[in-house]
């Protein structure tokens, strides 16, 4: 924080007449376009979004209950070798957590070794009993994880949150792609993008990949959402159609001597592998929550007998614990056997003692957020946190420290964005989605950078205001050709 | 298919068609309002609230029966079930739930037809009535276009067969109400107010046209009912929709294998349809015949969510 300027991803860290080498014709592509022009074409984009109904539901705000997300028109840029840095990280990190879901539902030789102290697993609320001892069709857990990045500087990048329960977005990194090829082809003449749109095959072969035996026949894939109301319906809705599968709701599951039907007009068909957007929680009244209407009762005892396989595997909570991150280094080296290619965001567990002390006695410098919290709701960003704000937390870290961690307040990189007086810096993230498969993990190339409109702010979260960017990864350059370079003047 | 899907389809294809058909019947009623002296006004838009079976819950609002009141009540009325941004909500509602069955251009058309009333409040004057009411016109058509660049489906062919059901009650409804209740005391058969009211009918299911086609004796209401009744080249009448239905519930048993009661009654409606003379079918009371019709539709639809498995 302080007088130093936050890296841009764009002009780094000098200003707007000095760009990122790679990214001159980034800047001059803004110099050029009108801004009244970029402007318009925003608004164009927005308008399709609405009426393609790509909306989030914000809970609790009647009026709202049908709002697109802020569609920013500037991309953000990955070069090459960045995006292949990032991406062995990120496949080190998710073939770590599911070593590490495995071994916790299994043999728990981590907590047997000390790793991590065993009660902060077994008593975690999100660690879940009732799966202990499953093994899930191909030993796979986390299918489909949503890593949370933010990025301080050219080479450092920090996972701040592991997304392996049901991370959404996708759709939005896909349908920005759209808009942006559809209201800025130039952009994709000077530079040489990675495309996104296969994203849906992926998935759908990782699907297939992790069905139990079906005999040789085409495994029966769906996409199980809680209905229509649900904020992220649109995104299932839109995954289920480019897949080309069934969308179903709880209703239309039927379990029958552990097999999980679907009810169609032509009578059951037996379902092979549920990619469900519904949490744990609500998944099957019989072994979770019993005053759920949302689920499919004996569901599990389906999946416990290896009937059908779930996206992502029940119990994966675990994983994503606020309170578990802090450890992830340390899991990532006793499964990997080497050093985690991306750092965590140093992180103060506030469940100790010394920790607590520190994090009381810096609250206006760090960001403070509840183990089990997540939208940005129950956080407190300490240097714009008022007065009151930072005593309301100060009891409540008091009272139960146990439910906090704490991070130093990161000067998160920011891009270029459309605000009300024109271009200005406003800080992001950026969410990749990684892949899992009996097959391999795979991760593709682009992802979700979420926006924080208002000026200094750093909390990006879409029911927070915030808004979204396509993100651009460069293909490797042909034959020395400079990326994203036309003639550089002077 | 999903059994859940198949009646999310079925009804979306009656919802937009009845929008649609709301829709005709203002446009048709604010011409005919304009037309007529003013105590002909005021029965034209009592008879619109009854062909939608509408006037008890009008009359519970205490309103005058007038253009804008009534014309507000079947467009914009939030507040109750039989207003065209209901019908447009539950469509959007269904197809919501069931995109992935649609295409883009079919879900959009939806969509669109639904923004065009968010957040309005008033349908205002004639003027903008009709500029509203043909807005939703022309988006149900949109829509109907977008559907039939669908696959040649389940999904299509629910679609259409929800709309074919739909638009066989809505005809023999307008057909009911208009003959019986509508001609002012004092006014005489074929005097300019039962003129008007022919005109009306023909307008709502757009045949003022195939009218002057197919009979050239100017205006007479027993050509109206044999046009609406027995012509199977206007796609409105009763007996075209008859014929579609018979037609879809093939194509669907030929796709699904299912085939049952729903295709027996249809068949069995169509034997008769093919003897009925609208001569007849006058002399011996269309009233019996349209109430019949109706009620027959309703057993149609209950055995089509039954052989469909519509939960």
């Amino acid at each position: 924080m302080g007088a130093r300027r936050a890296f841009d991803e764009i002009w780094g860290h000098g200003g707007p007449d000095k760009p990122r080498a790679e990214f001159t014709a980034l800047s001059e592509w803004i110099a050029e376009t009108p801004q009244s022009e970029l402007h318009r074409r925003q608004q164009a984009a927005e308008a399709t979004f609405r009426q393609l109904g790509i909306t989030f539901a914000v809970y609790g705000d009647s009026d709202a209950s049908e709002r697109i997300i802020p569609f920013d028109i500037v991309p953000r840029i990955f070069l090459h070798d960045e995006w292949q840095r990032l991406s062995e990280g990120l496949v080190q990190r998710v073939e770590a957590i599911n070593a590490f879901l495995e071994d916790i539902y299994g043999e728990r030789r981590i907590l047997k070794e000390g790793v991590l102290p065993a009660e902060l697993v077994l008593r975690n609320p999100q660690f879940r009993p009732e799966v202990a001892g499953i093994r899930p069709p191909h030993g796979i857990w986390a299918h489909i994880c949503g890593i949370d990045l933010v990025r301080t500087g050219p080479d450092e990048f920090w996972v701040l949150e592991d997304n392996a329960r049901t991370p959404s977005g996708v759709s939005y990194m896909l349908e920005n792609r759209e808009a942006m090829i559809r209201l800025c082809p130039e952009l994709f003449r000077s530079f040489r993008v990675a495309a996104v749109d296969s994203y849906s095959d992926m998935l759908r072969e990782t699907m297939r990949s992790v069905a139990p035996d079906t005999r040789g026949g085409v495994p029966v894939c769906v996409v199980l959402t809680p209905g229509h109301f649900n904020s992220a319906y649109y995104e299932h809705s839109f995954l289920a159609d480019t897949m080309g599968i069934e969308l179903v709701e709880a209703a239309d599951l039927v379990v029958d001597d552990d097999v999980v039907y679907m009810q169609t007009i032509a009578g059951r068909v037996k379902v092979d592998v549920i990619y469900r957007r519904i949490d744990d929680d609500f998944l099957d009244p019989l072994v979770f929550r019993p005053d759920s209407l949302l689920g499919v009762p004996g569901i599990i005892s389906a999946y416990r007998a290896g009937n059908v396989a779930l996206i992502n595997a029940p119990g994966n909570g675990i994983a994503d614990d606020k309170a578990i991150y802090s450890y992830m280094p340390d899991i990532v080296k006793f499964y990997s056997g080497s050093a985690a290619k991306l750092p965590n965001v140093e992180t103060w567990r506030c469940r100790e003692p010394q920790a607590l002390k520190y994090v009381l006695e810096h609250l206006d410098e760090v960001v403070v957020k509840l183990v089990d919290g997540s939208g940005g709701y129950g956080m407190l960003v300490g240097p714009t946190a008022s007065k009151a704000e930072i005593e309301a937390f100060r009891a409540a870290l008091k009272a139960e420290p146990h439910r906090y961690i704490a991070q130093p307040t990161l000067a998160l990189s920011t891009v270029p964005t459309m605000t009300e007086t024109g271009l200005a810096p406003r800080h992001v993230d950026f969410r990749p989605f990684v892949l899992s498969g009996s097959d391999g993990v795979r991760v593709v190339p682009g992802g979700l950078t979420r926006v924080a409109l208002k000026e200094g702010s750093l909390v990006v979260n879409s029911s927070q205001g915030g808004g979204t960017k396509d993100s651009f990864v460069l293909l490797p350059d042909r034959q020395g050709q400079k990326q994203g370079q036309t003639q550089v003047q002077g | 298919m999903l059994s859940r899907t198949a009646a999310a389809l079925y009804w979306l294809g009656r919802y937009v068609e009845r929008a649609d058909f709301t829709a005709r019947l203002v446009e048709a009623t604010v011409r005919l309002d304009a037309l007529s002296a003013s105590p002909a006004g005021e029965a034209a838009w009592a008879s619109a609230l009854s062909v939608t079976y509408n006037e008890e819950a009008f009359a519970a609002t205490g309103q005058s029966v007038s253009q804008q009141p009534v014309a507000r009540f079947l467009t914009l009325d939030m507040t109750h079930p039989g207003s065209i941004i209901r019908y447009l909500e539950q469509a959007r509602n269904n197809a919501r739930a069931v995109r992935t069955a649609l295409t883009r251009e079919a879900w959009t058309a939806i969509n669109r037809l639904w923004l065009l009333f968010a957040h309005r409040t008033s349908p205002g004057g004639a003027a903008s009535t009709l500029n509203l009411v043909e807005g939703v016109m022309a988006e149900a058509r949109g829509f109907e276009g977008a559907v039939h660049r669908m696959m040649r489906n389940e999904a299509t062919l629910l679609i259409q067969l929800g709309a074919a059901i739909e638009r066989a009650d809505n005809t023999a409804r307008l057909l009911d109400v208009k003959y019986h209740l509508l001609l002012p005391e004092g006014e005489q058969v074929g005097g300019v107010v039962d003129r008007d009211q022919w005109t009306t009918i023909l307008q709502t299911v757009s045949a003022v046209t195939a009218y002057r086609w197919l009979y050239s004796e100017g205006l007479k209401p027993a050509n109206v009912i044999d046009l609406l009744v027995c012509h199977a080249e206007l796609p409105r009448s009763l007996a075209s929709c008859v014929e579609e239905v018979v037609e879809l519930l093939n194509a669907l048993a030929k796709r699904t294998g299912l085939q049952g009661e729903a295709d027996r009654m249809a068949r069995g409606r169509i034997a008769r349809m093919q003897k009925t003379r609208s001569h007849e079918v006058i002399v011996s009371g269309l009233h019996e015949y349209l109430e019949a019709f109706i009620r027959e539709n309703a057993m149609l639809d209950a055995a089509i969510a039954r052989q469909f498995r519509f939960i």
